[in-house]
């Protein structure tokens, strides 16, 4: 049953990213890929609508990994206090960028709110993946099954570690690259004319980036950690992971200068998933590595009485059920391209 | 208390507080958003249309502010109460996880076609995405209140081997009998708020002699709906509420009061301070046998004073709790005088033209909230010194590695960007005020795109 948990929390953290993920990629190219007022209101209006319920798959997975392994929640969270306190502040000023900007019809309001929401998703960006990056890398967990990071310690990967070294913010930078893409081809995918066309090249030029940092990431985190490669041997399974990602990084490569729009978007999709499933697929049935074996968290030592894990399965699958149908039904009522003139944003 | 200990604290109460000043906004003018396009779609009536777009400019810059303060809530049982969540986590998360997967999904989902999708959608359809938004911002209420509740009277759990809680019955958990009362406590109070700043907004207007009639729909839904809720406010919720104090957390009804001595035909303190030191209230007014009354319903029953329990059990801060609990009560009686009184003026058909009682309606607009946040106040010091009630000392149960210097640090950023957002937050809503509700035409959502 804790197996199964560590597989939905899993799938929602992917969920999250997919989804927030074109958020923040629109965010981080938005003021080289949308010049005008114009293209920046429909950069706005292609997320608008969708950018707070993608931030909710954040918040039930927080939520969701509370009740389902509350050692991995208090020891995560308190562990990474500093880092994630920013997060939440860059949320903030992710959202107020977004919602605020329309209010006042004034060049200077604008300006102001442009760089909150796009300088908040860029640090954003960098700082999920350095998350992502600490979780693979492992944390300095002892008996007590705590632990505290400062933001840097020598950039070095030793006992003492911090949030930041050259690993984590090695991630950091492909996650930054991959959002980055991801937005670009969204943001062509619901836009046209010229800000569609520089969308487009944009998400050109990261391919590129792209394609050398997915395997330079590899081998990095072979280097470090040898042992992810454990469940590949075991699984035949785990050879679906490399394809899926090796088959989108080419879809995206070809379909993106035919025109395809959407078969580039959901190639980018299909790129993030395989590469989170992947990292959770090398971890299970490990939650958080400690630096030191002994301590690390597992879904063993960390889940929640099985009577709670039971009785969530229950409300989860029909809440899911639920927002997939609203999901579904939110994006086709704003499908296709947006248009500019009148509209909030 | 030690230093970390004090920030932690306060890291919460202070993000906690801030926090709720929106949603108890969103909570309730949700519900009269609701009445007034019902309202609009039986009439077929424009000016309760447009009332409801004005109401809903409000509401979602109400709404950002409620989400962006919201999302640190979530993560802080973690990054600031570890030893805590660790504890409860396995029956608390419960009712957090389903807060994210049954209201924030509906609310966030339907919330963009309320806002901006009324062109999109026929009367019919955009009626439905408001009850949407109203039906999932309550139910978050819900599972918030859920929570709180298992923290102050916890059942549906048992305890591992491992000395956390588990969750050993759903249907005990989420129906905690505790939480229905202060769930309905609540909501009315959110509902008051709503009431009272719509009433305020339309009471403006009719004062400054602007949009009379959107300003009459204002006053007579925001009074209606005010008169309502404030009594219920009281009797049966409050009332209810106190019962269950009484019965379940004796020390806090003791402190709450101001009652040191223990005695028979005890005393309602209306005003007076208490005197930890001494043991008594100074410059008291009271009602004599009334406490008993109420408690007990008998004016001769015995009430259990502080002295009856042990100094380790009283809750930490008796003075802030005793004027919380008073500032809240002696507001809410104030709001059922304002809202009787009002309710007549309008019942006789005077209430637009008796500009002493819309100047009170209108400065009246702050009181709830402040009613609001001592309720609050009132429920979570009143907990102390437990975080779970006769479970777990609060003092047991923040972040043991997160140090003072590093609660301070986000205490104080928290305090900043909260600052700031409050301005920004009161200077946009003031604007869409001095707008009005008829400032655009029709088939238009925003002020902005038609300047452009």
């Amino acid at each position: 049953m804790a197996g199964l948990w560590f597989w939905i929390v899993a799938v929602m953290v992917t969920a999250y990213v997919v989804l927030d993920g074109f958020d923040l990629g629109a965010g981080a190219i938005y003021l080289f890929a949308a010049k005008t007022n114009d293209e920046r209101r429909r950069v706005l209006r292609a997320i608008g609508p969708v950018w707070d319920g993608n931030e909710v798959w954040l918040l039930a997975a927080g939520g969701t990994l509370y009740f389902a392994f509350p050692l991995l929640y208090a020891s995560s969270f308190s562990g990474f206090y500093l880092p994630l306190t920013m997060v939440l502040w860059l949320l903030i000023l992710r959202g107020i960028g977004i919602e605020f900007r329309a209010h006042i019809d004034d060049p200077v309001w604008r300006s102001f709110f442009d760089v909150v929401f796009s300088v908040s998703s860029i640090l954003l960006a960098v700082f999920f993946g350095a998350a992502l990056g600490n979780v693979v890398r492992g944390v300095p967990l002892d008996a007590t099954g705590y632990f505290f990071e400062p933001l840097w310690t020598n950039f070095k990967l030793g006992p003492r570690t911090g949030i930041l070294d050259w690993y984590t913010m090695l991630i950091g930078v492909v996650a930054l690259v991959t959002l980055s893409a991801h937005g670009a081809y969204y943001i062509a995918l619901k836009t046209d004319e010229d800000l569609g066309r520089r969308a487009r090249g944009f998400a050109l030029i990261c391919w590129p980036l792209q394609f050398f940092l997915t395997f330079t990431t590899l081998v990095a985190t072979y280097f470090i950690r040898p042992e992810i490669m454990d469940n590949y041997g075991r699984h035949k399974i785990g050879v679906l992971v490399p394809v899926v990602v090796v088959a989108s990084l080419a879809v995206m490569l070809w379909a993106n200068p035919k025109g395809k729009e959407k078969m580039a978007f959901l190639a980018s999709c299909l790129y993030i998933v395989g590469m989170l499933v992947g990292a959770a697929f090398a971890l299970y049935p490990v939650l958080l590595p400690a630096r030191d074996d002994h301590y690390s968290l597992t879904i063993h030592n960390a889940a929640a009485g099985i009577h709670g894990l039971n009785v969530g399965l229950v409300w989860w699958t029909f809440a899911a059920l639920l927002a997939l149908a609203y999901f579904t039904f939110v994006y086709r009522k704003f499908s296709g391209k947006v248009q500019g003139g009148e509209g909030h944003y | 208390m030690n230093d970390a200990l004090l920030i932690h604290r306060l890291h919460f109460a202070f993000t906690a507080t801030f926090h709720y000043l929106f949603p108890q906004l969103t909570m309730g003018l949700a519900l009269l958003i609701v009445i007034l396009k019902t309202i609009a779609l039986r009439r077929n009536d424009p000016a309760y249309s447009e009332a409801a777009r004005f109401w809903a400019k409000i509401f979602g810059i109400n709404f950002v502010l409620g989400v962006v303060t919201g999302i640190p809530m979530e993560f802080q049982f973690g990054t600031n109460w570890a030893v805590f969540s660790r504890f409860a986590g396995g029956v608390i998360g419960q009712t957090l996880a389903m807060e994210g997967m049954f209201a924030f999904f509906l609310e966030s989902a339907f919330l963009g076609l309320f806002l901006f999708g009324e062109k999109r959608l026929s009367p019919k359809a955009h009626w439905w995405s408001a009850v949407a938004v109203f039906v999932g911002s309550w139910l978050s209420g819900y599972f918030i209140i859920a929570t709180d509740a298992f923290m102050q009277h916890p059942v549906g759990y048992f305890t591992a081997a491992d000395g956390s809680l588990q969750l050993s019955s759903f249907w005990n958990f989420v129906l905690n009998p505790w939480a229905g009362w202060q769930y309905a406590h609540n909501m009315s109070g959110a509902a008051i708020t709503g009431a009272f700043v719509m009433t305020a907004v339309g009471a403006f207007y009719l004062l400054s002699g602007k949009y009379i009639p959107h300003a009459r729909i204002f006053v007579k839904t925001g009074v209606i709906v005010g008169c309502l809720f404030s009594i219920v406010q009281i009797f049966p919720t409050g009332d209810r509420q106190g019962k269950m104090v009484t019965d379940l957390q004796p020390p806090t009804l003791a402190a709450m009061e101001g009652l040191f001595r223990g005695q028979e035909s005890a005393p309602l303190v209306i005003v007076g301070q208490p005197d930890e030191q001494r043991g008594k209230i100074d410059n008291p007014l009271a009602v004599p046998g009334m406490l008993s009354m109420l408690t007990y319903r008998r004016w001769s029953a015995h009430v259990r004073g502080l002295d009856a329990f042990p100094k380790e059990d009283w809750p930490g801060n008796i003075p802030l709790l005793y004027f919380s609990y008073h500032i809240m009560v002696g507001l809410g009686t104030a709001f059922i005088a304002i809202m009787v009184v009002s309710a007549f003026l309008l019942w006789r058909g005077k209430l637009y033209h008796a500009r002493w009682m819309l100047w009170i309606l209108m400065l009246a607009a702050p009181f709830p909230y402040i009613a609001n946040t001592a309720g609050w106040l009132t429920a979570e010091l009143g907990r102390q010194p437990w975080l779970v009630y006769g479970l777990m000392r609060t003092e047991n149960g923040y972040s043991k590695l997160v140090s003072a210097g590093n609660g301070m640090f986000t205490l104080l950023g928290f305090m900043g960007m909260y600052t700031v957002l409050g301005i920004l937050g009161l200077f946009l809503i003031w604007r869409e005020i001095e707008h009005g509700p008829m400032s655009e035409a029709m088939s238009n959502l925003h002020p902005i795109a038609e300047a452009k």
